[in-house]
């Protein structure tokens, strides 16, 4: 891996880190309406895994979903106009920021009704399989999601069918305020895997570089025709489920445990301790991600509203 | 012309359709090594292989999704639902994705997605399996949903609705299957969205659509033979709901009465008599009449069955109360 791209990682995740910083400030402002989901903690799940594709692989997932929208090559500022619902966003201000997409970064969107894009990303890797592509797609989801149907309908028939899709599942411990043991029958939820004979593995999803190296393997394998994995990548939100969480179903001490082990601050240590690169590089990306996000707001801010006549547009093709 | 069923039309336009665009495909439950439950994709698996038509697990919201993300990367595929009653297993991905991507990401994606599946109760099939619940399905804008009465129609909209770039909801009729009539034999489409006058006349304006419109024009049949000649207005859509020639007809006859097969509360009938009020009060000359399913479960006992489903005589009394 040539230092260019070290660089490149942690450039992501700091920018994921300080989009997510701004959008809780601007939610605050009263700004951004509706949910609001922050990324802050995950962000070396998306950056290690879609790190790991190719331009062909297709990409969706959940409704937490700035993180992989930074990750695929979205502009932090296209990102932060559709929070804002400007004109300017990637989804025309239509979406907001569970509704994030950039079909010509092969990405097929945040989903907000838990599970049901799984089926979807099925469909995807069908049409590809369909058209002899040698596509991936990479289909994120939180733990919660794996006890909705539609995320064993959709398991269930990948491995029926052999398609390309790599199924990852960010566990972040909770699927809104409910831990995964009061939830899942299962705690691993690579476990769920088994009933489908579909390979699977477990990550420290708070270490990019173990989730990027796992995401390459495996995406190889799938490209090769091996059929579909469940990835479950561990990791911690280090906010509430969406602002105004009052977190009453975790402890303090909890999430300050897992602070400590903040993957960027692993990843900094990583890159500082292996001489890939110095304190110095690593504080300038952080002014240049902080320039960037600073401007992004402002671009954001001062995009035009949606003009009314695109309230009856793109509801059909003809 | 020739003289084929309802069924054949529906077939022919769907191998016609996968014989002249290699992206479309059949996915659903029994509809390649069984031939379709309803035989509709009979020899099909023998001749376009599993590759195009895929039977799947039964598992509707799959079905549904797998179709919507194919369709996503350009494919054409027709989804089948064995019937609209397992369409509630796939709600969300109907009414909540296929209905809303394109609009919610705004316009980035396209979604060329036919679901076909079949409404109708009048086989004893009991409450879970009779269902006509058509119009809840019709109330989410980003979905078409699109219902023939007739072999021709039912060819030509197929066709259409597999050429077309949006989500389709297609309603087949249980027992429609059988009923025949002419079909142009060269390749045609009907546009998705026409309203159809099926027959012609001055006393009264009959809505209806798919099984109801043999029963309307069974009715105008007997009507005419005691003087009364009704006006036939097929929707054939009932999203995009063309009221245009509804309209036309009512301001010459001026009464109206609506056929359909669900339920009356919150349905086709009330739309159509809602939008009949709203265009044309000033030509109302009695009160718009509702003939639909009387608000119970349907129940397996035949004599039942037949007692809560629409009648020919009930379609004749009603006309006979607006004149």
């Amino acid at each position: 891996m040539d230092t260019q791209l070290y660089l490149d990682l942690y450039y992501q995740m700091v920018l994921i880190r300080l989009v997510e910083e701004a959008a809780a400030q601007l939610y605050q402002q009263g700004k951004i309406g509706g949910f609001l989901h922050l990324y802050i903690g995950q962000e070396a799940v998306s950056t290690g895994v879609i790190s790991a594709r190719q331009p062909q692989d297709r990409v969706i997932t959940a409704y937490r979903d700035h993180g992989v929208a930074i990750n695929v090559g979205i502009p932090a500022k296209l990102v932060l106009a559709e929070l804002l619902g400007k004109a300017t966003g990637v989804s025309k201000g239509k979406g907001g920021s569970m509704h994030l997409a950039d079909v010509r970064r092969n990405f097929w969107g945040g989903h907000a009704i838990v599970g049901a894009h799984l089926p979807i990303a099925a469909g995807l890797a069908l049409g590809d399989q369909y058209q002899e592509s040698n596509a991936v797609t990479i289909c994120m989801f939180g733990d919660g999601a794996t006890n909705i149907g539609f995320f064993h309908e959709a398991l269930n028939l990948s491995k029926l069918w052999n398609l390309p899709v790599l199924w990852v599942c960010e566990n972040n411990l909770y699927g809104m305020g409910t831990a995964v043991e009061r939830a899942s029958a299962v705690s691993e939820i690579r476990q769920k895997a088994l009933g489908y004979d579909m390979p699977n593995s477990r990550v420290d999803g708070m270490d990019v570089i173990a989730v990027r190296e796992a995401a390459l393997e495996v995406i190889d394998n799938i490209r090769g025709g091996g059929g579909p994995h469940l990835m479950e990548i561990v990791t911690y939100r280090y906010r509430g489920h969406s602002m105004g969480d009052p977190e009453r179903y975790r402890a303090a001490e909890e999430v300050k445990r897992w602070q400590e082990n903040d993957p960027i601050g692993i990843y900094r240590r990583y890159l500082e301790s292996h001489s890939i690169t110095t304190a110095e590089n690593l504080d300038a990306i952080d002014q240049r991600v902080e320039q960037e996000v600073a401007e992004a707001v402002r671009f954001a801010e001062e995009s035009p509203e949606p003009p009314p006549e695109t309230l009856f547009e793109d509801i059909y093709a003809e | 012309m020739a003289r084929i069923t309802y069924r054949e039309a529906i077939s022919k336009a769907l191998w016609e359709e996968m014989e002249r665009d290699p992206s479309v495909f059949i996915l659903g439950e029994e509809v390649g090594v069984w031939g379709g439950t309803y035989a509709v994709t009979k020899g099909f698996y023998d001749h376009f292989g599993p590759k195009r038509v895929m039977d799947t697990p039964i598992a509707e919201a799959t079905i549904v999704g797998a179709a919507i993300g194919a369709a996503l990367t350009g494919l054409r595929p027709v989804a089948e639902l064995m019937t609209i009653n397992f369409a509630f297993a796939a709600m969300d991905h109907i009414v909540n994705q296929a209905a809303k991507l394109r609009y919610m990401f705004g316009g980035q994606m396209t979604l060329p997605l036919v679901i076909r599946t079949v409404s109708g109760g009048g086989r004893q099939l009991g409450a879970t399996h009779s269902q006509t619940p058509d119009a809840i399905f019709a109330h989410f804008p980003g979905l078409k949903v699109v219902a023939p009465g007739t072999p021709e129609d039912a060819k030509g909209l197929l066709k259409a609705a597999i050429r077309s770039n949006d989500p389709i909801l297609f309603i087949e009729h249980a027992t429609l299957y059988q009923t025949r009539g002419e079909v142009p034999d060269e390749d045609y489409v009907i546009p998705i969205g026409k309203s159809k006058i099926q027959r012609q006349g001055r006393d009264v304006t009959l809505v209806t659509y798919s099984k109801m419109l043999e029963l309307s024009m069974k009715a105008a049949d007997l009507l005419s033979k005691e003087g009364i000649e009704v006006e036939i207005v097929d929707l054939r859509s009932l999203r995009p709901l063309d009221m245009e020639p509804v309209i036309q007809s009512f301001k010459k006859t001026n009464r109206a009465v609506i056929v359909e097969e669900g339920w009356r509360s919150y349905g086709v009938g009330s739309e159509v008599a809602a939008r009949i009020y709203e265009e044309a009060f000033d030509y109302v000359d009695a009160p718009i009449k509702r003939i639909a399913q009387k608000e119970t479960p349907l129940p397996y006992n035949r004599t039942l069955e037949q007692m809560a489903l629409p009648q020919v005589e009930d379609i004749v009394r009603a006309v006979k109360e607006v004149l």
